[in-house]
């Protein structure tokens, strides 16, 4: 173990004698471990962090198990993308107010940035937002927004000057989900369920402590989120076969009568493919533990969402006729983001929107093209045109 | 465990990449390929004592470097790189790994030469010869060197014929799989074929009662050998498609059609996308293949897993490049031809990725149909 290493492991233990989860309870225990700085050990000491490097957040982890957990499912926004925008560009009272129930989940967050316009060509987006005082005045629509039923807090992208070219008018705000005029409408998707939601915002008042970054420079904070969103999404590397792979890995070795050669074959192909996708994952944490997010972690979010949507197809065909069957198309509001859970129909349904969610895997290929393999940029016909005089 | 590159690993990969560049770079191998054996015996020379990386694999005691696989991996990445006639792979990582894992006396007497460089070895099997499959009986030992189970049996004698050798051309001494156990010695013949892959031709070696040495009294050695130059090969096959996607980048960067780069057309853009991807995962299996080998730990999976994919995505790239280079990219004069030739041989070399593939449904638990 190195010095770093045997500091923290002694900090986790101490810590550990000190707090007694069952008797003080789960939210106050994950309260006390952001306060000792052991919940982002990358953090900054008073922000639940110790300022120490990122790969020692795996020896913390191991020294805390089996002690209360975060819900990823329900708090993958804030932790994965709403944490690291705020860390980097948030004032110093924002840090303080917004990371520490961001981190226990005491308030779940959700992303405003698509719109019914405004999809993979974001920058478009027309949700406005017009300073009024010491407020800004909100008006618009959002969509795709997973979670919005649940969340206390947005982070959002808006519109506060129409008249300059259309990446460069926009401001980020963290939007308060509680606020006057802010209405969320569940959408139902192909599964059957709602999980993500329709956002209308009516004049919804906004101090401008909210405000993330400076006005105008909204493009730039949202590209740290959308780099982090990638690396959450695509960048956590589970155990060899693990994941989809390890549910029709079960269905294939407890179904012998369900074999194929045909089948054999290209779950062998796949098989490869998930490991090599994993080692991928692993190396580009190894990167990031001494860096920052790069355009790689769109590399990782193309292959899962290929080898998601290949394996779960996959699985449907193998079973067959429990194939032709699907588990439940009742209506409900899902309050977690699963992709692996339910049946084999709703996995096959869920991973379609693998490669949609997140940046779509033909922006995804765009991006690596241009940033890490420099090819020069297609002619673009919006660049240098304000907003307002686009063609819609 | 890491799979990223060491600073020592780094000075390594520079010094190989220069003197490559210096000595042979592939314009100047297109330009005599096909006119002379393209096997360089001055770059092989300078590579294995003035690098050194020819005892890379062994141990100091024995007059090697004691490095890694992970070094030799890196190596063997700069030569995949400059698609280089020398035969690192096939002496200083094969033969090599046959011999320290024979550990006999007589296989520590041929490392020391080995390891600086002063003599060069081939195993005598085909080069096509799957790491999974038993050795297939081409040499017979004699009786008595057969019945001999000590290593002292220097009158025994070989006889047969094996074909697709690989760096046999540059072999002062043969390791030869006869009658169930491995042997020393040098060819009688040696008659190159004409090969597909023109930077590693293969060729026909005979043995006519061929006086020979015992090295191992089983085939062991000869089976790790094959798996860790599978292993190793990835990261060969990972240099093979660097190259091809670095060269294809700057072509269609320079190359104009329709008043613009050609590869601002997405077309373009997602096929290159795609193929940075692949050899994203290829590199994090190569080198994963690479640290299994230097650690021992799960090594077959490893080098199963590194080939399965590797030796298919340095075809792809290589294939890409061809397409997206046009007309300039059937020519005899580009070099081109040259990674691609080298990247279809390499596919088939040491097991095909349908080989691999099937070696590993043991460890993705997807036991085959009855």
């Amino acid at each position: 173990m190195t010095a770093d290493e045997t500091t923290i492991v002694e900090r986790a233990r101490e810590f550990l004698a000190g707090h007694d989860p069952d008797a003080m309870g789960r939210e106050a225990f994950l309260r006390a471990r952001y306060d000792a700085g052991l919940a982002w050990v990358h953090f900054p000491p008073g922000l639940g962090g110790l300022g120490a490097p990122r790969g020692l957040q795996a020896v913390v982890e191991r020294e805390f198990d089996g002690t209360p957990q975060l819900d990823v499912g329900r708090q993958a926004i804030g932790l994965g993308m709403a944490a690291p925008t705020l860390l980097t560009f948030g004032t110093e009272e924002q840090k303080r107010r917004f990371l520490r129930p961001l981190w226990t989940g005491e308030e779940l967050w959700c992303q405003l940035f698509s719109e019914p316009g405004a999809g993979s060509d974001l920058a478009t987006l027309a949700t406005r937002a017009v300073r009024d005082g010491d407020d800004w005045v909100v008006d618009g629509q959002k969509v795709w927004t997973s979670g919005a039923h649940m969340a206390r807090w947005a982070i959002m992208v808006a519109r506060t000057d129409p008249d300059v070219p259309k990446h460069q008018g926009l401001t980020y705000f963290v939007c308060d989900m509680h606020a006057s005029g802010v209405e969320v409408r569940p959408l139902r998707q192909i599964t059957g369920e709602a999980e993500f939601n329709e956002v209308f915002l009516t004049g919804v008042r906004l101090p401008d402590t909210l405000r993330l970054g400076a006005v105008g420079e909204g493009w730039r904070v949202a590209q740290t989120t959308l780099m982090n969103e990638r690396v959450a999404i695509g960048g956590t590397p589970g155990r060899r076969g693990g994941g989809m792979m390890a549910l029709i890995t079960e269905t294939w070795r407890t179904r012998p009568e369900l074999r194929t050669h045909d089948l054999h074959r290209r779950l062998l192909e796949l098989w490869v493919e998930a490991e090599v996708t994993r080692l991928a994952a692993v190396r580009l944490r190894e990167q990031l533990a001494a860096g920052t997010p790069g355009p790689e972690g769109s590399g990782m979010k193309l292959a899962f969402a290929r080898l998601n949507q290949a394996l779960s197809g996959a699985e449907v065909e193998l079973l067959r006729e429990e194939g032709l069957a699907y588990d439940d198309w009742t209506f409900r509001r899902s309050d977690t983001v699963d992709f692996v859970g339910r049946g084999p129909g709703y996995r096959y349904l869920r991973a379609k929107g693998n490669s949609i969610e997140g940046g779509t895997s033909e922006i995804l290929r765009t991006i690596v093209a241009e940033r890490v393999l420099g090819l020069p940029a297609e002619p673009r016909a919006d660049k240098d045109v304000p907003w307002k005089d686009l063609p819609r | 465990m890491t799979l990223l590159y060491s600073d020592v690993e780094e000075e390594l990969r520079a010094a190989v990449r220069a003197l490559l560049a210096d000595r042979c770079p592939p314009s100047a191998m297109a330009a005599r390929a096909g006119e002379e054996p393209l096997y360089d015996a001055g770059v092989w020379k300078a590579l294995a004592c003035d690098i050194g990386v020819a005892g890379l694999l062994v141990p100091e005691e024995l007059g090697g470097a004691g490095a890694s696989p992970r070094e030799a991996a890196v190596v063997l990445e700069e030569l995949g790189r400059g698609v280089a006639p020398v035969p690192f792979l096939t002496s200083s990582v094969m033969a090599t790994k046959a011999l320290l894992a024979a550990g006999t006396d007589a296989a520590t007497e041929l490392l020391g030469p080995l390891a600086e460089g002063r003599t060069t070895a081939a195993l005598a099997v085909s080069f096509a010869a799957s790491p999974y499959a038993a050795a297939p009986d081409t040499v017979t030992a004699s009786p008595r060197a057969a019945a001999r189970d000590t290593v002292t049996a220097e009158d025994g004698t070989l006889t047969g014929r094996v074909t697709a050798v690989a760096g046999a051309e540059a072999a002062d001494v043969f390791l030869v799989p006869a009658s169930g156990a491995l042997y020393a010695a040098e060819a009688t013949g040696v008659q190159p074929s004409v090969s597909l892959d023109v930077t590693r031709p293969v060729a026909v070696v005979t043995f006519d009662a061929a006086a020979a040495t015992l090295v191992a009294p089983d085939l062991g050695p000869l089976r790790a050998a094959l798996e860790l130059g599978a292993g190793l090969l990835a990261s060969e096959q990972l240099g093979v498609a660097e190259w091809c996607l670095a060269t294809t980048v700057g072509y269609v960067t320079e190359r104009r059609q329709f008043a613009r780069p050609v590869g601002s057309f997405q077309a373009i853009k997602h096929r290159l996308a795609d193929l940075w991807l692949a050899i994203v995962q290829a590199r994090a299996a190569a080198r994963n293949a690479a640290d299994a080998a230097a650690t021992g730990a799960d090594t077959a999976t490893a080098a199963a897993v590194a080939q399965a994919w590797c030796g298919t995505v340095a075809v792809r790239a290589a294939e890409e490049c061809l397409q997206l280079h046009g007309g300039i990219g059937m020519t005899w004069e580009h070099p081109l031809h040259l990674f691609l030739k080298r990247a279809k041989a390499g596919e088939i070399a040491l097991g095909t990725p349908g080989d691999h593939r099937d070696a590993l449904t043991g460890a993705a638990g997807l036991p085959a149909p009855a």
